[in-house]
Formats: C-alpha cells, structure tokens, sequence
C-alpha cells in the first residue's frame, strides 16, 4: 500500500517568545486507508505538527510528502487548493460559521472548490449530512444546533469534497461520552468502509486504542509507532 | 464567477446577519452624501443666483461717450510754447454730443467678432414724468427689446407685464416701480413725459420692472429705442451707449482697453466694475467643499470603526474558511466587498436624500426685493454633483475597508486556533 503523508527530519522552533526547539526529527508516514492517531501529553507538540501537515503552517525545516507529492515549499495557492480539495478537517472546536445555515456550512469547501454545480453540491451536501444522521437540521442557523451535532456537521463538511485524508485536532475533546463514542463510530466507519485514511491528534486513550496506529509522542520526538 | 457568487454570499449573510450594525454604516454614508448633495445644489444655485445678478445683468463692456476735458489744449500743441511754463485757467469740457460716433458702424463690426456674443445699443434721455401740476425727475432708456432680453435677461426684472408688450408697443413705456407707485399707474394707464427741449409725449404704460434698487426704480424707465430717439428729436444713429456681452468674461478688460483705442470712445468692463463678486463666489465654494468632504470623511471613519470590529469577530471565520482552502485575497474581497456594498447602499439612498431635500428647499419660498421674479430658493440640480458624490461614497468606503481587510487577509489560522 502507498503512502498518502509522509514527512521526513521535521524540525520546527518557535522564535517567540524565546526561541524553542518544538519539533525534533519528526519522520512517520500514513498509508492509505490507514486511522492513525497521535497521543501525547499537552505541549508536546502534536498540534503544532498537525498544523504542518494540514499545510496551513509553513514555518518549519524537513519535508512534507502528500500523495507522492512534495509539499514542502509549494506556493500559498497550491497549498489552498490541497487544503480545500484533498484534505477534511475536524476541530476539537467546531468552527462552524455561525451566521450560516447548516447545510451553507457544509456545502462552502464545494463551493470554492467550485468544480459542481450549486444544485449537485446540495445534493451531496444533503447526502454527506444523512450519513452522519443529521440531515433535519440541514436548515437551522450553525449557532442554534447542539455541540454533538455541530461535530457531525463539521465531518460532513470535512467529507463534501471527498478528500483523501481527513484530519482531527481533538475532535472528540469537546463532548460528553456518549457524542465522543458516537463521533468515535462514525470516523471508525468512515476508514472501514469508505477506505478513507484518518489523522486525529487525541488526548483520549480510550478512543486511541481503537484506532489501527498510534505514533506516540514526547517533547517533540516521536517515542514509539 | 462561481467563486464570486460564493463571496457575495458570503458578504450577504454577513451584512443581513448584523443588520443593525450594517445599517447604521450604511446610515453614515447616506447622511454624508444626502448632505454633499444638498449642500452643494443649494449653495451653487444661490452662488449661480448671485453670480447671475451681476454677471447676466451687467454688461461686460460698457462704452459710451464721456464728457471730459480735452488732455491736449490747443495751447499745447503750438511749438512756440513748447518749452514755457503754461498755466490756462477755467478749462471747460469740450462741446461735443452725448452720443457715439458712428455708433451703427461700430456696432456691426463687434457683432463680427468671434468673441462677442451680442450688442445692444441704449438711448438714454432726460425727462420729466408729469402728472397734474407734479413734475419729477426722471431718465428714459431706449432699448432694443429683444436684444436686451436675450443677452441681460432684462425679463427677471418685470414685475407686471412683459418684456413683449413693450416690444409690439412702439409708444409704450415700461416704468419703474416707484415712479408707478408714486402715480399710482399701472398697465394700460397712460403718463405723460417732458422731454429736456420741453416737448411732451403721452405713452402707454406696458408694464412696470423692479430692479430691486430703490434709486433707479424712482427715476428710471424704458422705452423702444426709436421712441427715444424720437423723444430727443434724433436720427436712427443716435445711439449713447452699447453693452458688449462676450463668450469668456475673462476677455472683458483686454477687449474694453483695445476699443477704447480703436475707436476713441470710453469702455468700462465689467471686472473693473465689480471687483469683489469673484471673491465671494470662490470662497462660498470652498466652504461648502470643505463642509461637504467633512462630512464623508467622517463616514468613512464609521465604517472603518465598524469593519475593524467585525474583523474582530469574525477571527474564527476567518480562521476557518482559511482551514478549508479560501486564500487571504478571497477573505480581503468578503470584507473590502461589504465596505463597498455598505457604501453603494447607503451611497445610493444618500443621493435620493439629496435629492429630495434638494426638491423640499427649491419649493420653499424665498421672496427678496433684488430679486422680483424669484419666488423659491435656486438650487441647482446639477447632475454632475450626484456622479463626484456616488463616486466619493465608493472611494471612501473603499478605503475605509481596506484597512481592516488587509489586516483579514494577513490573519494567520494557525494563531487563531491554538488559542482556543
């Protein structure tokens, strides 16, 4: 099986307020169709090297490989593009646009990416939000939906544009037990049956042991994976 | 174009979802241009008003003959004085007529030039108006009517009548309002006139003109200028003075000292005349320039104040649709566009403002007596106030916005969402 991430020798420092090695010699991969997730204790770095992968932090030394293709050093707009086409987020907190309906939020990254037409995005839109069980809140305002659902909406709207990977930052960080299995359930089944692969950064060593891999980390190494 | 269409969205649901704070930004904008509008139409139509008065009214170059000592006495030009010491006592005015030389002549060949838009010629005669026993002072002018009203828009002035009656009334007179008080006449009544040579003529009263000044309305009157020239028992040539009206007002003094050469007459143009009108226009335009741009400048300030705290808000938004693939140039459009948007707007309903308070001000009476013809404020709808005001709205909104869309652009996701 190919790799779909892969990084290798990522060093990252935070130059503020003193300068801080955060990041030691970082190399893993991620194959396809792999649930992985990164443990640590808080400040360990493993947010920080989330964000390396997820393309929206560009300050650090080594390289990042998406797909077979080498990201490292890439321009902003092709960067935009893997972020809003190849790769889903979920964040612990849901950052949902509140303003916007539901359905509006899900169907945005489809929008920008801009490939379908609004009808067929709906559509998918629609689907994406029936899979995760909450397509009779399609219509409500984001800010007026309960913190459960506003998780399963930002999967689905992780999932509109049929990424390759999906990425989590705690995303199960935020909710009671029952949402957190529930959340848990969905992600599981996402990588069993739609084959997507998983990259969930978690405290939760319960929801870590289901997963197939755990790259554990500490002080900005990766000890064991 | 999708992508646009996405943006507007975007801008949409932000502007109707704080409907109240995109209002009052929006409200900003209306005030500041309603008010430029407004402004500028009423103190333009007041300027073009006064302007007008003097400008429309007042011949550009005035010549006439003026009685004068002669500056070279024959005593000067006889060589066997040349180097004496010469004193001549009681020097009087040369005898000479009132009227212009070869005033017909003279008048075709300014009517040639390119520069001049029309000439009347003025016949102006001394009278006396009598009725009974009373006799009182007075001056006819004689004029060509047609000519008269089209280049000094000589009917502003009637108050009853008009300026054609006297036109098809060869025997008519126009008088002024306070002769016609003082004799209580008014159109259709007859006056008898005394000329200096002690004829009397009886005309018709054709109408009554106000000019607004109390000595000439007391004294003054008109006539057609064969009736005055028959009231000085004259030919057709006898003309006293001519009014230049020119295209550029500008050419008025270089124009008057070179025909005060050329044909030895004595001109008067109209910057010598009124020196000060120029200066107060200019400085009637500078403040309500100033007041207006003030105006939109604090507007501009508003919807700075307004964007910056949305900005604020909105860090998670941005935060988020930079996470999911909008570039910083598309999160700088959704916030430079509602700026614009909320300058269109409020732009727009400005202007109608405008425009209305405009309309309110031109149907509120305004009566003076310099001004008899003039029943409501001037203001002058000049379409070219609302174009710079739209624009304006759309600049200063623009740069009002781009402050903080800039500083929206530059937001870095990552730093808003570790915060959490």
């Amino acid at each position: 099986m190919t790799d779909i991430l892969e990084v290798k020798n990522i060093n990252k420092y935070f130059r503020k307020p003193v300068l801080f090695h955060v990041l030691r010699d970082i190399s893993f991969s991620v194959a396809k169709g792999e649930f992985v997730s990164i443990m640590g204790k808080s400040g360990c770095g493993k947010s920080t090297l989330l964000y390396i992968l997820s393309t929206m932090d560009t300050d650090y030394e080594g390289e990042l490989l998406f797909n077979g293709e080498l990201l490292t050093g890439q321009s902003p707009k092709r960067l935009e593009k893997v972020r809003n086409a190849d790769i889903g987020f979920v964040f612990q907190f849901h950052y949902l646009l509140p303003e916007f309906s539901v359905l509006d939020n899900v169907m945005l990254p489809a929008r920008k990416l801009g490939i379908k037409s609004y009808d067929e995005i709906m559509e998918d839109a629609l689907y994406k939000l029936e899979l995760l069980d909450i397509k009779d809140q399609a219509f409500k305002k984001a800010s007026r939906i309960s913190g459960g659902q506003k998780q399963r909406v930002a999967i689905a709207r992780a999932l509109i544009n049929d990424p390759k990977i999906i990425m989590g930052d705690e995303p199960t960080g935020n909710l009671d037990s029952k949402n957190s299995e529930n959340v848990f359930k969905i992600l599981r089944s996402l990588s069993d049956e739609k084959l997507l692969s998983l990259l969930v950064v978690t405290h939760d060593q319960d929801f870590a042991r289901r997963t197939d891999r755990i790259i554990e980390m500490e002080d900005g190494k990766v000890v064991s994976q | 174009m999708k992508s646009t269409k996405l943006l507007l969205d975007i801008m949409r649901t932000h502007l109707v979802s704080r409907l109240k704070q995109s209002s009052i930004a929006a409200m900003g904008v209306t005030f500041g241009i309603g008010t430029f509008v407004t402004l500028m139409s009423f103190m333009t139509g007041l300027n073009g008003l006064l302007d007008g008065l003097i400008l429309n009214r007042t011949p550009h170059i005035h010549i006439y003959n003026e009685i004068e000592v002669s500056e070279n006495q024959i005593l000067d030009r006889d060589s066997n004085f040349a180097d004496k010491f010469k004193i001549i006592r009681s020097i009087k005015p040369r005898t000479s007529q009132q009227r212009i030389h070869n005033a017909l002549p003279l008048m075709d060949v300014l009517k040639r030039d390119s520069r001049v838009m029309g000439v009347t010629p003025q016949v102006g005669a001394k009278v006396f108006y009598i009725a009974n026993s009373v006799e009182i002072n007075g001056l006819v002018n004689g004029i060509d009517v047609y000519e008269e009203s089209r280049l000094f828009n000589f009917n502003e002035y009637i108050t009853e009548g008009t300026a054609y009656d006297l036109y098809k009334n060869k025997q008519g007179i126009l008088l002024g309002a306070g002769i016609a008080k003082k004799f209580s006449l008014k159109p259709g009544d007859r006056i008898q006139i005394s000329t200096a040579a002690g004829d009397i003529f009886s005309l018709k009263v054709t109408g009554i003109f106000q000019s607004g000044l109390a000595e000439i309305d007391n004294v003054q009157s008109y006539v057609n200028l064969g009736m005055a020239q028959q009231l000085l028992g004259t030919g057709r040539d006898y003309i006293t003075d001519l009014n230049v009206k020119l295209y550029d007002l500008e050419l008025s003094p270089q124009m008057a000292e070179s025909i005060k050469q050329n044909y030895d007459v004595s001109t008067l143009d109209i910057e010598r005349a009124n020196a000060q009108f120029e200066t107060g226009t200019s400085i009637r335009n500078m403040i309500t320039y100033s007041v207006s741009i003030t105006l939109l400048i604090v507007a501009g300030f508003g919807i700075y104040n307004i964007l910056n705290m949305l900005i604020y808000e909105k860090m998670n938004d941005i935060a988020i649709l930079k996470a999911t693939g909008f570039s910083g140039t598309d999160v700088q459009k959704i916030f430079i566009g509602q700026a614009i948007i909320i300058g269109l707007v409020g732009g727009i309903i400005g202007l109608l403002l405008g425009y209305l308070f405009s309309v309110l001000i031109s149907k509120t009476p305004f009566e003076t007596d310099a001004l008899p013809t003039v029943k409501t404020f001037p203001v002058n709808f000049e379409p070219a106030f609302y174009v710079i005001a739209i624009v304006f709205a759309l600049v200063s909104t623009f740069l009002a916005g781009f402050l903080p869309s800039l500083k929206a652009k530059k937001i870095d996701p990552v730093e808003i969402i570790r915060k959490q």
